[in-house]
């Protein structure tokens, strides 16, 4: 860890604030995104069974 | 081969699958090595202390929040000339990224500017013209949501991007246009004179590299959702017809 002298807490919020929201940006969409698919290939399967019959 | 061979969603989403796992892990990697190398890597500045540390995030972020709204007045404007979907929604796709990255960049700049400039906000053309930039995508997204049919919500969210590429493109400029303000010229610049010291430039080219390729990733995975989306709505009103 380097010696951040007395801006240690200036430099740690801000990554800390930073890396937080850009985690939670991109878990946000993996789980949106799962989810569409989700959805998606459900539909699919019940439109083709639609079809079928 | 053309450009516009993309405009097909099964032609786009192949060519997304194709490149996204490279992106993700590029962007890991650039964004790893740009803020570790940076953080733990580079020397305190002789005026600002370690708070020079604060760019590799600060400047990447802020970056990315005016490319973002680029990338969405570009995609619009595909939109409402030739009426491509996969354009449309591309641009919705990209909103919330670049909303994350301009609160990044308000939020790591007022961290910043309280020990250096004695204030957390001050009404400087640059902070500002970002400000309004940040009301411009909330108000974008609150567009895209508010409007139920989609080719409706795109040509009316298309016009807000093209009013909102001024305060795009005045945050990236005001400091050219008004010489007041507390903020500082450009960091990067291709005059050596203007630019900063190699030892500062050389993490923070990798961390921008690494969020701009964060970016494409979020971008490419995101449109791939609202294409799902757009799908799954469609089959559901055709079951609904059927039944």
């Amino acid at each position: 860890m380097p010696d951040l002298g007395k801006y240690a807490a200036e430099v740690l919020s801000a990554y800390g604030v930073s890396l937080v929201l850009i985690l939670g940006l991109v878990a946000v969409t993996l789980r949106r995104g799962a989810r569409a698919r989700a959805a998606l290939r459900q539909i699919e399967e019940e439109t083709s069974r639609h079809g079928k019959s | 081969m053309s450009l516009w061979e993309y405009a097909n969603p099964v032609k786009f989403l192949a060519l997304s699958a194709r490149v996204q796992p490279f992106a993700w892990a590029a962007a890991a990697v650039g964004i790893v090595v740009g803020l570790a190398w940076g953080f733990f890597g580079t020397p305190d500045d002789f005026r600002q202390g370690s708070t020079v540390k604060i760019i590799y995030i600060h400047v990447p972020a802020a970056w990315i929040a005016i490319n973002a709204w680029i990338m969405m007045l570009v995609a619009s404007l595909v939109w409402l000339v030739r009426r491509h979907h996969v354009s449309a929604l591309a641009a919705k796709a990209a909103a919330p990224v670049g909303l994350v990255m301009t609160v990044i960049g308000l939020l790591t700049g007022a961290i910043w500017g309280q020990p250096m400039w004695g204030t957390w906000w001050a009404w400087d053309p640059r902070l500002t013209s970002f400000l309004i930039l940040f009301l411009f995508y909330l108000g974008y997204i609150a567009l895209w949501e508010a409007v139920e049919d989609p080719d409706t919500a795109a040509d009316l969210t298309s016009v807000l991007c093209l009013v909102g590429s001024v305060f795009a493109l005045m945050s990236r400029y005001a400091v050219l246009f008004w010489s007041q303000g507390l903020h500082q010229g450009a960091t990067l610049s291709l005059d050596k004179e203007e630019n900063i010291s190699d030892v500062f430039w050389l993490p923070l080219v990798v961390s921008i590299g690494g969020f701009t390729l964060l970016f494409i990733a979020l971008v490419l995975y995101r449109t791939g959702t609202e294409i799902a989306l757009r799908r799954t709505r469609a089959l559901g009103v055709r079951l609904d017809k059927g039944a």
